[in-house]
């Protein structure tokens, strides 16, 4: 059986990326194979880990669970776009490197898409709320603490970046 | 794993997606959220032949609020309806369950009627229909709009009165009559997870504070939402008694997360905590 292919168009970190995929292509592997954007991790395939968290028009989603075809004309932002405009590490990043939030990193773009976001709806949480916050992502190496950590400083360094300048 | 080849539909209207359900219902499936459609696809516990996208539908994608209820529509996510305010002021208990489905993650993608339709017996929203006493609007090209309840909606585990060529467009949440207090909480290994035993609770008292009426609903404790009412055992106020009460009408499975025996227990637990809860919520 030949597989009928879509045309989907998906407007990725802000630039319009195209591609003729078949139906069955998940977001993921779009993003993965397709558009060459490896920085999106696939863990379990079935929405429990979080490593494969992207953001659908600014709210995270479970790119293994959702189709190319369902995303067309919408906005994704992967790991690749929550840096800062000019390339440097954007403030989840910042916070991952300066409170050691990651060992092996397979599950990092996840936790970091997961925060970018939740940083935005609440830029100031409690060390309570950032463990809830990170509730829907696995990691097997670092035990957490190190990263509800780069939770809070990555409030505080995003605070400090949007300050306006004297 | 990768899912199955599948021939894709993505119908821009709902008459146009009632009329591919008429013509392929028998090998096809709706895709809304795709929460719990696309893991059994991914693990290949299903394999359509066809998938009818309800995700260009926009106009499905509503929670509204009167006095009389809540209507939600089939492309409205979780996060929809946890979000709406006045949802929330018109039903409290729609926010306080639908707050422990899944995480905030999953909540932005899945749909509250497809998890209905799921009918998962661990999945929080079946029961608040039932304890509700709410109900679902299908629609087909063969009978056009019908209604079922809750209490004939949920068949069996996975399986809800939704035929194979109709699509759920629509769930009605009633608001409690009177001055009606409610409650969920449930237990579960790590907060997301999938809930050991979960229960909900409602109940209504009278200006002297007495209470008039009062009922609970299960989920995790058998092969669908489960109900129990329990005006007469809690009518003294006593929620020991009435979660005792309720523990009895229970008939929970063993399985490789907890015992029968300990799923009753956390019942019988989380019942009189919950009863307590919801009854302070609104005794004078």
């Amino acid at each position: 059986m030949t597989e009928q292919r879509h045309q989907v168009t998906v407007a990725v970190n802000g630039v319009a990326r195209r591609a003729e995929v078949p139906a069955r292509r998940l977001l993921a592997d779009f993003l993965r194979a397709d558009l060459g954007l490896t920085g999106t991790h696939l863990g379990c395939e079935h929405g429990v880990c979080g490593a494969c968290t992207v953001l659908l028009d600014g709210a995270p989603v479970r790119s293994c669970l959702m189709f190319a075809v369902s995303a067309d004309g919408h906005d994704v932002t992967t790991v690749e776009g929550c840096r800062e405009p000019a390339g440097d590490l954007g403030p989840v990043q910042q916070a991952f490197l300066e409170c050691h939030g990651l060992q092996c990193g397979f599950c990092t773009p996840g936790f970091i898409t997961t925060i970018t976001a939740y940083l935005e709806e609440n830029p100031k949480p409690t060390e309570e709320e950032a463990r809830e916050a990170i509730g829907g992502n696995l990691c097997r190496c670092t035990g957490y603490q190190n990263i509800v950590a780069a939770v809070l400083r990555a409030a505080e360094l995003k605070r400090e970046r949007e300050a306006p300048h004297e | 794993m990768k899912p199955p080849p599948v021939v894709y539909h993505g119908p821009d209207t709902l008459e146009e997606a009632v009329r591919l359900m008429a013509e392929h219902g028998a090998e096809a499936k709706v895709l809304a959220g795709g929460q719990s459609l696309v893991p059994l696809l991914n693990m290949r516990l299903t394999a359509p032949a066809r998938l009818v996208d309800v995700n260009r539908l926009d106009d499905l994608a509503y929670v509204h609020s009167d006095r009389h209820g809540v209507r939600v529509g089939a492309l409205a996510r979780h996060a929809d309806l946890e979000h709406a305010t006045h949802a929330f002021e018109t039903i409290p208990l729609l926010r306080q369950a639908v707050r422990t489905v899944a995480h905030p993650t999953i909540r932005n993608r899945g749909t509250t009627v497809g998890s209905l339709v799921h009918a998962d017996p661990c999945g929080e929203m079946p029961a608040v229909l039932a304890l509700l006493d709410g109900e679902v609007v299908l629609r087909s090209e063969r009978d056009g709009e019908r209604t079922v309840p809750a209490r004939d909606f949920f068949v069996g585990p996975m399986e809800s009165a939704c035929r194979e060529d109709e699509i759920a467009v629509e769930a009605f949440f009633p608001r409690p009559a009177g001055r009606t207090g409610s409650d969920w909480r449930e237990l579960s290994r790590r907060n997301g997870d999938y809930a050991l035993c979960g229960v909900g609770t409602l109940v209504r008292v009278d200006d002297a504070g007495a209470v008039s009426a009062a009922k609970a609903a299960y989920i995790a404790m058998g092969p669908v939402p489960q109900v129990v009412d329990l005006t007469a055992a809690a009518a003294d106020g006593d929620w020991s008694a009435a979660a005792d009460h309720a523990a009895e009408q229970l008939d929970p499975e063993d399985d490789i997360h907890a015992s029968a025996e300990y799923r009753r227990q956390l019942a019988r637990v989380l019942t009189a905590r919950s009863l307590r809860a919801a009854y302070e919520a609104v005794a004078p």
